[in-house]
């Protein structure tokens, strides 16, 4: 039997308050209003190597705005847009996609860990930060996020093993996006829907449509609350699609057809989450005009504070090896610091 | 100084009373892995820990190492100290990717906002007739990798004391414990709580011949080879390394200066072992000393031998670094 896929938008459900939609819609747009100007900033030469999410709002966003201000998430390099609605401020992920390393310290009070690169190997170390919380009486809740390529490897196998067996308070989402850079779900899986594996390990699975923002936040939020509660861990697989290419050195065109891009275009979750407040009468082109210009104004103001940036020292290279320094890394930091090579140094 | 009361102890009894000590001591240290709590591990180190302290801090894990070492890190991250047991050291391999990747990266990647206090422990070594892949030594992969320290006590007086601070340590420790010395060594232990510094090399014999260097398990077979040799007349020093990373070079370097000839010891395979580390930073430090050069005892380039009747082969004992010790002396 097909897992059902929760919706609402499709059905014209209008299952939130106003506020909370509004917000949701908000946070939304700001996400992909970065993914714009981040690939924009590539392009100059003004950032490195980037992910982008567009296509993936709903499901990032759905996810962060669920969890309260004290959980936390863990989250893969896909999830900027999980990361700005989780607060991180503009100009620290600007300086991480600028590999500057001023924005590889995450502020203190932002609840958010950097994004992870070898893929899968959050989802244990999530599992663990989440028992930390119950260990020191937080009720934190853990959301980590995943890819459907990355649910291959073991280490995302071990962890929800781990969260079930461990009663973790943890939500785990797969942004199945139906590709791992060109590989298709086909050829990653032979299952139909992810979430039939939380069966598998003991825990719920629900299938949401990953592009509808009202599905993934009420569902995130029931996840949230039944880990808060001590019912452990969730599965929560949403159904949605990378507009954009892999990363900004990809090229989509030599995997996956025009046709299929432009259908999945047409389920924008922005776009719909807009129609349905449009419909309400809580949403129009001026208010869409208004919070643009704000954006835009935001951007601006960010991106001068990392242009504020100091200059990467050199000797920042040996720099928070060990809490405190080793003869080797001492011996390093001296020499580059003096501008020197440490063979040069001698 | 008030002399402690000591008890004989072995090296298991040691680092079990360490554990202890730490568990009492401070809320936040947890002990977890595979067959740890209701068993207390296979080698028994951590007997009686979940009885004390109860399934909450001492506890069993699936049987998963990666998924050990990614529970730890996280554990860490939100503030605890988790001392994650390892069965044997062979079976870190499962587990190389957290620890390659994160455990010793996290620190650096945050630029100081995350550091993970975990004690990493497992078995190593050879010479008790295990089977296949319960006998090796990884610890140049450890050391290879930034972020992490490695400790490898040669006797449970030292073990007790170094894996206190290990736990009390800011930054991951690997702590490798001596199968061949989990029983087979046992001496004077204080009783109480003592840490002992990580970073710190020890002479532990003087002698002007040459300098025999090692570490864990391969301390009692130097010792071995120096009371041979110094019946023939030759006095040797022996270095106890203890901790390979960060490596206490003063030391190493003082005492290689002092003889003029090296040989190091370790029962890894040779090549890219801990021995080439030590080897390369005596060339580099001590060149205009050394009379001969420095030599490797070590295991072979394979896989250390499940097979009983030759496997001593494999594991450096005291007639090979006599051999290695002559060859110093005539050069
Ligand atoms: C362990 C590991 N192997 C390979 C890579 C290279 N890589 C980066 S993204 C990616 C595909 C990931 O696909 P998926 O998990 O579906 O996430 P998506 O990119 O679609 O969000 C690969 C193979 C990596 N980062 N880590």
């Amino acid at each position: 039997m097909k897992p059902q896929v929760v919706q609402y938008l499709n059905k014209g459900e209008f299952p939130l308050g106003e506020e909370e939609a509004l917000r949701l819609y908000r946070a939304m747009r700001r996400a992909r209003f970065f993914d714009e100007k981040a690939l924009t900033l590539q392009r100059q030469g003004r950032l490195g190597v980037y992910a982008p999410f567009m296509g993936q709002e709903a499901a990032q966003v759905g996810v962060a705005l669920a969890l309260g201000e004290g959980d936390w998430v863990v989250p893969s390099y896909r999830e900027s847009a999980m990361l700005l609605a989780k607060g991180l401020p503009l100009h620290t992920l600007i300086l991480y996609w600028r590999a500057h390393p001023a924005g590889w310290r995450f502020p203190e009070g932002v609840r958010a860990v950097n994004p992870y690169i070898p893929i899968a190997t959050q989802i244990p170390q999530a599992v663990g930060l989440a028992l930390a919380g119950r260990y020191r009486g937080e009720d934190w809740v853990v959301a980590t996020s995943i890819g459907d390529g990355g649910t291959s490897k073991g280490d995302f196998h071990e962890g929800l093993n781990f969260a079930a067996v461990l009663g973790a308070p943890v939500v785990f989402l797969v942004q199945n996006n139906g590709y791992a850079i060109s590989v298709p779900r086909s050829r990653q899986m032979k299952v139909d829907y992810l979430a039939r594996r939380a069966e598998g390990y003991g825990m719920p699975g629900v299938v949401v449509d990953g592009n509808d923002a009202f599905a993934v936040y009420l569902e995130a939020k029931k996840a949230v609350e039944r880990a808060r509660k001590g019912e452990g861990p969730t599965l929560l697989e949403a159904l949605t699609y990378r507009l954009a290419p892999h990363t900004t050195s990809d090229d989509p065109s030599r995997y996956r057809p025009k046709e299929e891009e432009e259908a999945w275009r047409a389920k924008d979750p922005i776009l719909r989450l807009r129609k349905a407040l449009e419909e309400r009468g809580l949403w129009d082109q001026e208010r869409e005009q208004t919070l643009l210009e704000a954006l835009e104004e935001e951007f601006a103001r960010e991106l001068a504070l990392t242009d504020q940036a100091p200059e990467p020292r050199p000797e920042e290279i040996v720099e928070h090896v060990y809490a405190e320094m080793g003869p080797d890394q001492r011996r390093a930091f001296e020499a580059l610091k003096r501008g020197f090579h440490l063979e040069e140094a001698w | 100084m008030v002399r402690e009361r000591t008890r004989v102890l072995n090296l298991v009894q040691a680092v079990n009373e360490a554990l202890d000590l730490a568990l009492s001591r401070d809320e936040r240290v947890l002990v977890f892995g595979e067959d740890v709590g209701r068993l207390g591990g296979v080698f028994r180190v951590t007997e009686g820990l979940q009885e004390k302290y109860g399934e909450r801090r001492v506890f069993d894990t699936p049987l998963a190492e990666s998924g050990i070492l990614g529970l730890a890190i996280g554990l860490a991250m939100g503030g605890m100290r988790p001392v994650a047991e390892i069965q044997f050291a062979g079976f870190l391999y499962p587990a190389l990717d957290q620890i390659l990747s994160h455990l010793g990266r996290w620190r650096h990647r945050s630029r100081g906002r995350v550091g993970l206090p975990v004690v990493v422990r497992a078995p190593y070594g050879g010479g008790v007739h295990t089977p296949e892949q319960h006998a090796d030594s990884p610890e140049a992969l450890l050391g290879h990798t930034p972020g992490v320290k490695v400790v490898i006590p040669s006797s449970p007086e030292r073990a007790k004391g170094l894996l206190l601070s290990a736990i009390e340590d800011e930054d991951p420790v690997f702590f490798l414990e001596a199968i061949k010395l989990y029983r087979g060594a046992r001496a004077e232990v204080p009783e109480g709580y003592y840490t002992l510094p990580l970073g710190k090399a020890r002479v532990l014999k003087e002698g002007k011949a040459a300098t025999l260097i090692g570490y864990g398990g391969m301390v009692e077979v130097m010792l071995e080879a120096a009371e041979v040799a110094r019946k023939e007349g030759v006095e040797v020093m022996v270095v106890d390394l203890e901790t390979l990373v960060p490596l206490d070079e003063e030391t190493l370097l003082e005492a290689v200066r002092e003889t003029g000839r090296a040989i190091v010891v370790y029962e890894a395979m040779r090549t890219g072992g801990f021995g080439a580390e030590i080897a390369a930073r005596i060339a580099e430090g001590a060149i205009d000393y050394l009379q001969a050069p420095v030599l490797r005892v070590a295991g072979y380039d394979a896989p250390y031998p499940p097979f009983s009747a030759i496997e001593h082969l494999y594991r450096p004992n005291a007639r090979r670094v006599l051999a290695a010790l002559r060859k110093a002396l005539t050069y």
